[in-house]
């Protein structure tokens, strides 16, 4: 972090004699491009940064759902109730999921790991192909969302998913976080907490619950950038996407599966 | 060559109106059905994030396909000149409209948001074979309705054989629209199968056929209009064909996926221990809906019987929303090889294990309104417009052999 700020004053001194020029021609020019630094939120994402995942399924502790109850947390899953009248059972496989832990065990060797899967956010997503209205998309910076002011509800995209990342809101919703609104009858997945990354911020609220318990198995960051710790740890250790075979290029990586 | 005169569907008001008023009633019941499920959100239907599709697409998916599978018979006469299906033509493509907008009534009133329909009218994305979908399914109701026309206006029959092929190529291009849904879907074993384009084509032969010989017979026994043997029988052993290419291409289907052996597990599912998709599978889509109607149609007496050719059309039909039920229900309810060369031993969405889905009644009411919708729009149009031939007997069939 502290890198990063002062390479932003470092950039901001170089272009002080540039922007004195600037200010004395064209005024309105150098007004706007100020108001854009100021807000970042403001400013288009760009493919200069990707952002990106590795997983180290070696560090996943067995018994930990912190990434999980984070992510509830964060994105307003834990105040998602059960609609009255409904079996429970049938609830438990509607009701939306953004990120679930999985165990694995290896079927000739016997070794077992546990692993966070959610959105993978592909280069290539087979959700934003099949969707009808392009409610489903890619962001410039690898982050794949749901509009869920086009979206229709009709499920294509997690027909087409391979990783089943995606929850269909089956009820009503009463309280609508700000962070990650939602409303029956929509598709939604993982943001790679978004709200955060557009605000400034590098981490994602899995990312920080694994960390304070103390596992870091997640890291996240900038797979473009050779100085992020993502980019970095991947160099370090041997990883794989699930299901290379598709050429999807998930944002998502895995090591120690 | 006797000219073929055409006539409005004479039964009696009280008959009519009788028939309107139950199917009627059968879509009401289907707009209650709606509403509670929209108004609810689709958690009392027993679809879930795991099966995302349920009953209204088997329903939905199933009379798409069986629409332009209904067109085929206005193809045989106008595109490949067999005269005699001439006079059959209007009805096909009366039935090609409401077949595809009864079940384009299910799945857009299945969807999340239905009210956002302008939505999907108005934003695209062409790579999805939806958006594809949505053209190809709005252009085909205009081209078949410009197809009757030039049939039922005498000044415009000299452009029948153009308009025909037109609709015919479309519909071509329809089917493998519908088919590639599924065929173009990587993730899942059960999909991501080129087959299911063709696959998809000669069910609608099949469905089309059926759903067409059980209202012409039903239509022109009511108005007690003579429906002679010759073309009938020609119509059931049609119908026999392509009930038998339809179990060809399913037999393809399994034994290509059966080579394979990445796919062994999804064909043990479907053919051996799959349970309820099994069971669907041979008793459903194999025996009711494919090996005892062939054994009808193909039957010395049984296949002369039209209460007989009637069963194996309606059974032809069963098969074909079971065939339905198993490739979309039982494609997804099978796990995901997310992992190759693991188990998984848990998993907090269910991943490794086979999904659970049983249909709920709001979801089945829905897709039987869908049919009787298109059986209610056929009936007014029957009614209204001169869809059917005075009389199809066989003395008025001497000069159409061919």
């Amino acid at each position: 972090m502290t890198e990063k700020t002062n390479l932003a004053r470092r950039n901001f001194l170089s272009k002080l004699p540039v922007a004195a020029a600037t200010a004395t021609i064209a005024p309105g020019v150098v007004l706007q491009s100020t108001s854009a630094n100021a807000e970042p939120r403001s400013e288009a994402v760009t493919s200069k940064v990707r952002w990106g995942m590795l997983v180290n399924a070696n560090k996943c502790a067995d018994d930990c759902s912190a990434c999980v109850d984070a992510c509830d947390k964060e994105n307003g899953m834990d105040i998602h109730s059960m609609p009255e009248g409904a079996d429970a059972e049938n609830w438990d496989q509607q009701k939306p999921r953004w990120i679930r832990t999985v165990k694995l065990k290896d079927i000739q060797t016997g070794h077992v790991s546990k692993l966070p899967m959610m959105c993978q956010h592909c280069e290539h997503p087979p959700c934003e192909d099949v969707c009808p209205t392009g409610a489903s998309f890619r962001r410039a910076d690898g982050v794949v969302l749901v509009d869920r002011h086009t979206c229709i509800g009709c499920r294509y995209c997690m027909m087409a998913c391979p990783y089943k990342a995606r929850s269909f809101i089956h009820e009503n919703v009463d309280i609508k976080p700000t962070l990650a609104p939602r409303g029956k009858g929509c598709v939604e997945s993982c943001t790679f907490c978004v709200h955060r990354l557009d605000n400034g911020q590098t981490t994602t609220a899995c990312q920080d619950a694994c960390a304070n318990e103390g596992h870091h198995a997640i890291v996240f960051g900038d797979l473009n950038d050779p100085q992020s710790k993502v980019a970095k740890a991947l160099k370090k250790y041997p990883s794989q996407q699930v299901r290379d075979d598709l050429k999807l290029n998930p944002g998502v990586y895995y090591s120690g599966i | 060559m006797k000219k073929m005169h055409y006539r409005e569907w004479g039964i009696e008001s009280t008959r009519y109106w009788g028939l309107l008023a139950i199917l009627a009633g059968i879509i009401a019941v289907a707009g209650l059905a709606v509403l509670h499920m929209e108004h609810s959100g689709h958690w009392v239907t027993g679809m879930n994030n795991h099966v995302v599709w349920g009953t209204p697409h088997v329903f939905a998916v199933f009379l798409i396909v069986a629409a332009s599978g209904a067109l085929n018979i206005a193809s045989i006469g106008s595109v490949f000149n067999k005269k005699c299906y001439k006079p059959l033509a209007p009805l096909s493509g009366l039935l090609a409209i409401t077949l595809l907008v009864g079940g384009l009534l299910v799945l857009v009133l299945d969807l999340g948001r239905p009210d956002r329909l302008i939505v999907a009218m108005t934003h695209y994305n062409f790579k999805s074979i939806f958006a594809w979908n949505i053209y190809l399914y709005t252009g085909f109701m205009v081209i078949v309705v410009l197809y009757l026309w030039t049939m039922m206006e005498r000044k415009m029959n000299g452009y029948t054989k153009a308009a025909g092929t037109f609709a015919f190529v479309w519909r071509l291009a329809l089917t493998t629209g519908t088919g590639s849904i599924f065929g173009f879907i990587v993730a899942r074993q059960g999909y991501d199968a080129a087959i299911y384009a063709p696959l998809f084509i000669v069910m609608s032969f099949a469905f089309g056929l059926a759903f067409y010989l059980l209202v012409l017979g039903f239509a022109f026994d009511w108005d007690n209009r003579e429906l002679g043997d010759r073309i009938y029988m020609r119509l059931k052993n049609l119908l026999g064909l392509f009930v038998a290419a339809t179990l060809y291409f399913v037999i393809a289907y399994h034994l290509t996926n059966l080579y394979a052996t990445e796919n062994h597990e999804y064909e043990s599912f479907i053919l051996l221990n799959g349970g309820v998709y099994t069971m669907m599978f041979w008793v459903g889509q194999v025996f009711i809906g494919s090996l005892i109607p062939m054994g009808i149609l193909y039957h010395p007496a049984l296949g002369k019987s039209r209460g007989a050719v009637n069963a194996a059309a309606i059974l032809v039909i069963l098969g074909g929303l079971a065939a339905m039920y198993v490739i979309i229900i039982g494609g997804q309810a099978f796990p995901m090889a997310m992992f190759p060369g693991k188990e998984v031993i848990e998993s907090g969405f269910f991943d490794g294990t086979v999904a659970s889905y049983s249909p709920s009644l709001p979801e089945v009411a829905l897709g039987i309104g869908g049919i009787a919708a298109a059986l209610l729009m056929t009936a007014i149009g029957i009614r209204m417009l001169r869809f059917l031939p005075e009389s199809l007997a066989d003395d008025k069939m001497d000069n159409r052999q061919d």
